[in-house]
């Protein structure tokens, strides 16, 4: 089936069975490949992507329910070469590591600031709860985060 | 193993009216699908039994959270995240908000759908204490028309259900008779966000001249279904919550729910904590 809708401001049409994850259309078929697969069953927030406002795990959305609807992914998070404020905190306080959490870490921090633009140490721990990182400790990703707002 | 997509059919009506005539059409043929956060994880395993799904995430009729001065009424696919940020909700039925609020991660809680979490009928589920103990009621519609009934007894075994092939969960609702009542919510699992419970205990009481009045407890992750406990609430009724009354209510407790062992808890942690949870609740009324 044809499927249409919007990523990172421009309208896209894939061809798709009705199933297909939206992680996988979006990686394959639209080779954004910003967006990682961790788990593939919704615990580790990896294949985040920002779905009509809200961020949502793209290994859980079937692509039929995206027809119409507006994503956006890491790639556009940034403004041409305008890296996102928290992009550049996650660089400057190394917030990113291996580098498979961070796509999906970004965009729920965006989200995060977006809807609290000064958020509360249990705020920040709420908003960014579902994204697993190995490699950090967190605290590096809790700080870039604060660093972020703070700009 | 990942299923094979083509296999699987997810077709998007235009109404609810056109989702029903669907179901109708072909009993049993085709089953709804919601916000995914439970179904697209069995197809990633491999697990996901049934082939033809009907997509009702985008039908406006069974979103939408209606008050009126006697009920709040939640849309089937109202989430998770909605619930939370809904005032009425936070102050008369805050043990619903915080099963929500602990369910999942944020991405989860924008998909995840009270609706989705009562029929996909998990004995661990978040949501169904919280709704058992605020005697919530279900409205189930058909092309046939619409029939309400009481959400305690709606589950009869494990993953069995009184719903129909032919039906669609529509609408919860809940009395607003919770003024001056003491809310207990707590899920206990490995990690607050993500995890699903090893136990989880949502209860209500009233107080009358230090006695408790009103009482309703609900278990999840301790039998093969979210359970009402009914034989400890008797026991409650008309007492003081004190030390023999809370020896009396864990006595009765432990004869109601039949915790095993998984996965991410054992038969004797469970009813451990149960115990435990029910002291702290009533130990809270004192």
């Amino acid at each position: 089936m044809l499927i249409t809708f919007n990523v990172n401001n421009e309208s896209r049409t894939v061809d798709v069975f009705p199933m297909a994850r939206l992680l996988d259309v979006l990686r394959e078929q639209l080779h954004l490949t910003g967006t990682k697969e961790g788990c593939g069953e919704g615990e580790c927030g990896a294949c985040t992507v920002v779905l009509d406002g809200q961020i949502v795990n793209s290994c859980l959305v079937p692509v039929a329910q995206v027809n119409g609807s507006e994503i956006k992914t890491i790639e556009g998070v940034a403004h041409q070469d305008q890296l996102h404020a928290v992009q550049q905190a996650f660089i400057d306080h190394g917030g990113a590591q291996c580098g498979i959490c961070t796509p999906g870490m970004v965009l729920a921090a965006v989200d995060l600031l977006n809807r609290i633009p000064q958020p509360s140490e249990t705020e920040i721990r709420n908003g960014l709860a579902g994204n697993l990182c190995r490699c950090t400790g967190y605290m590096k990703i809790f700080e870039s985060v604060v660093r972020a707002y703070q700009k | 193993m990942r299923a094979f997509i083509p296999n699987y059919q997810l077709t998007t009506p235009s109404s609810l009216a056109e989702a029903l005539a669907l179901l109708n059409g072909e009993p049993g043929v085709w089953k709804p699908f919601a916000g995914g956060t439970d179904l697209m994880v069995l197809l990633e395993a491999g697990k996901l039994p049934h082939h033809n799904y009907v997509n009702i995430w985008g039908l406006k009729e069974l979103r939408g959270i209606e008050v009126t001065d006697s009920h709040v009424t939640l849309g089937a696919l109202t989430t998770y995240t909605e619930v939370q940020s809904h005032p009425v909700l936070q102050n008369e039925f805050p043990m619903l908000c915080q099963a929500a609020s602990e369910t999942g991660g944020l991405a989860i809680q924008n998909r995840g759908t009270i609706g989705g979490n009562i029929v996909n009928a998990s004995p661990a589920a978040d949501s169904p204490p919280a709704l058992l103990a605020y005697d919530a009621e279900i409205e189930l519609i058909s092309t046939d028309g619409s029939r309400w009934l009481p959400y305690s007894g709606f589950h009869t075994g494990y993953k069995q259900m009184l719903i129909g092939p032919t039906e669609l969960l529509a609408r919860v609702r809940m009395s607003r008779n919770t003024r001056g009542a003491t809310h207990y919510y707590r899920k206990v699992g490995t990690r607050k966000a993500q995890a699903i419970s090893k136990v989880c205990l949502a209860a209500l009481a009233k107080l009358d001249n230090d006695q408790i009045s009103d009482c309703r407890i609900a278990l999840g992750s301790v039998a093969p279904i979210v359970v009402r406990c009914v034989q400890t609430e008797d026991v409650l009724r008309g007492q003081k919550p004190d030390i023999d009354t809370i020896k009396s209510a864990c006595a009765a407790l432990s004869q109601e729910i039949s915790p095993i062992d998984d996965i991410r808890s054992t038969a004797d942690y469970r009813l451990q904590v149960a115990r435990n949870l029910l002291t702290d609740f009533l130990s809270t009324l004192a």
